[in-house]
């Protein structure tokens, strides 16, 4: 029953609960065996917080009796390890917070616990959330549960791991230029990047505060839209998040696409483009259609500078959020000759090397003499990005498009070269640059037999005619499936 | 834009950064060939187009001045490297006396 247990999406499990048929703590145990006996392949938990699960288990199996039931009751959900957790050691996979305990939980953990869900531990991620193939981690890189010689794509590769190996049936990733989204797409799960505003950020540790978005990793839409209704909503915490009513994601997930508009932008259709890709995406686009979907194609002018933007704003950001590890309110100390000597050996010795060439190159853009050519110019850049899809989405509900150019690369492969690393975002990053909400789901395999994504991107707050389209795909297709570990 | 070494170790030290010899000639070439390839912005004729630091319209997220609970002291000082008398200790800082 056990290994049967961990092969249950989140809404299964919860039919399973509610009717009595399992316990919490006997799911909560499926999935810590899981773990155990598997983990050591992908490195996907940098902690697994054990007694933790079993104690929350026990509470949730406390409140399904007393009939206080909320959606994610008594189901396991794996953090990345940038959420912060009382208690709970959050290291963002950085050499520099390695004995970091949190006082306190960042808004979501705090909504999920309250949710009563079960905590099995942190997941393996890029070191800040720096990467694009979680080979930046500083506790090892995780491997993709499809091929253990390939990346899980990064920045959320352990969250990715962890839900397409059954380690989990759901967890939280980050998204700042495609984080949820590249992971979902290179290891073959549902990954949600809501719109700029709709999650609280509060205690999430930050990247680039203007564009970093939490959402779920999930195996099915379903499971992603009950992870969206239990993290969104305004935040006192958080000035940046947006007052809307509550959420019912979930029960919208109607099914029925008739004339939902699909666009179908020319310029994520170019060269460089895996036909393997192209043609699943294309597969994909006409099932749509005959679902009653209409398609038609439209222009995105400026993605081809949406790297080049991102890669200035982003760094720009994360030198100033990152200026915090100073050595004197938490991490490790590397004493010095005087305190500027203290901070520099310090953060010599505590950040990895992706990390420090992000926060030159963003040091850089900002500093005397360059603020106006590089960070000023992105800047504006990022407007006519933004008006891209403002102008798109007057004539398209939804965007369809490939995730990544290719399937998941081999370890290794990408690292020498920090430009060409940067260039596989670049049909994830225009989203953000624009706050949009968008998703990765599934969509076929490669002649070799790894997971290929389908990008679906909507208008702001329009997660439900995203979610509903991409229910309706998967519901008429079978492309959710579980790698043989 | 072809960077110099003694550019990287300048930006090295207002990042609060320090690095080997070997790694300044690195960032050096890499921080080249990344701000070569951001050049293509340049490209684009921006007369007109204000920029955007923030997709939403909020200017200012305001609340009740109202006094709500925080971390404990011991709370914000259990991270501390150094902590002291309920203080963060640092080296140091102003000169004389």
């Amino acid at each position: 029953m056990s290994s049967e247990l961990t092969l249950k999406k989140g809404h299964e499990l919860r039919a399973l609960l509610d009717g009595g048929e399992v316990s919490s703590v006997e799911v909560a145990r499926a999935f810590l065996d899981r773990i155990d006996e598997i983990d050591s392949k992908i490195n996907a938990f940098l902690t697994v917080t054990a007694d933790l699960a079993l104690e929350q288990a026990e509470a949730a199996d406390k409140r399904i009796r007393e009939g206080r039931v909320k959606p994610l009751t008594g189901i396991p959900v794996g953090l990345k390890d940038l959420l912060v957790t009382k208690g709970v050691r959050t290291t963002c996979a950085s050499r520099i917070l390695e004995n970091f305990i949190p006082p306190y939980d960042g808004t979501v953990v705090a909504k999920l616990r309250e949710a009563g869900a079960v905590f099995p531990g942190k997941l393996n991620m890029d070191e800040f959330a720096m990467g694009s193939s979680n080979e930046n981690s500083a506790f090892g890189p995780v491997k993709n549960p499809w091929d253990l010689e390939r990346v899980p794509g990064g920045s959320s590769g352990g969250s990715a791991a962890s839900v397409a190996a059954c380690e989990v049936p759901l967890a939280l990733g980050s998204d700042t230029g495609g984080s949820i989204r590249e992971p979902a797409s290179f290891c073959g799960i549902v990954g949600v990047k809501p719109t700029y505003g709709r999650v609280s950020r509060y205690g999430l540790i930050a990247f680039a505060s203007s564009l970093d978005q939490i959402g779920p990793m999930t195996r099915d839409v379903k499971d992603a839209a009950l992870v969206l209704d239990a993290i969104c909503g305004h935040d006192p915490k958080d000035s940046t998040s947006i007052m809307k009513e509550a959420t019912d994601f979930a029960g919208a997930l109607s099914g029925d696409i008739k004339g939902v508009r699909i666009g179908v932008p020319k310029e994520y259709f170019v060269e460089g483009l895996d036909p393997e890709i192209e043609r699943a995406v294309k597969d994909a686009i006409a099932k749509l259609e005959e679902l009653g979907a209409e398609v038609k194609e439209v222009s995105l002018p400026h993605t081809e500078y949406a790297v080049a933007v991102y890669y200035l704003l982003a760094t720009a950001e994360a030198s100033s959020n990152l200026a915090r590890f100073d050595s004197v309110r938490y991490t490790t100390r590397v004493d010095g000759s005087d305190l500027i000597d203290t901070y520099k050996k310090t953060r010599a010795a505590g950040f990895g090397e992706e990390v420090k060439r992000r926060i030159m190159l963003g040091t850089y853009a900002l500093s005397a003499g360059y603020y106006d050519a590089y960070y000023r110019r992105a800047q504006r850049v990022r407007t006519l990005i933004a008006r891209d899809f403002a102008e798109a989405f007057k004539e398209v509900d939804v965007i369809c498009s490939p995730t990544v150019a290719s399937v998941a690369f081999k370890h290794g492969e990408k690292t020498s070269d920090p430009l060409e690393m940067y260039l596989s975002d670049i049909f994830t990053i225009p989203l953000n640059l624009a706050g949009l909400p968008g998703l990765s789901l599934p969509c076929g395999f490669s002649g070799e037999g790894m997971p290929i994504g389908l990008q679906m991107m909507a208008g702001p707050f329009r997660e439900e005619v995203l979610l509903k389209t991409a229910y309706a795909f998967e519901e008429a297709t079978d492309f959710s499936r579980v790698p043989g570990l | 834009m072809k960077i110099s070494k003694e550019e990287v170790e300048h930006v090295a030290s207002l990042a609060r950064l320090e690095f080997s010899p070997a790694e300044i000639e690195t960032f050096a070439s890499q921080l080249s060939s990344i701000l070569e390839y951001v050049e293509k912005l340049g490209e684009l004729d921006l007369a007109g187009v204000e920029p955007t630091a923030h997709v939403h319209e909020i200017v200012n997220a305001f609340r009740d001045d109202v006094v709500t609970p925080g971390l404990t002291n011991e709370e914000a000082l259990m991270n501390a490297p150094y902590p002291e008398d309920g203080c963060y200790r640092v080296a140091k800082v102003i000169e004389g006396e």
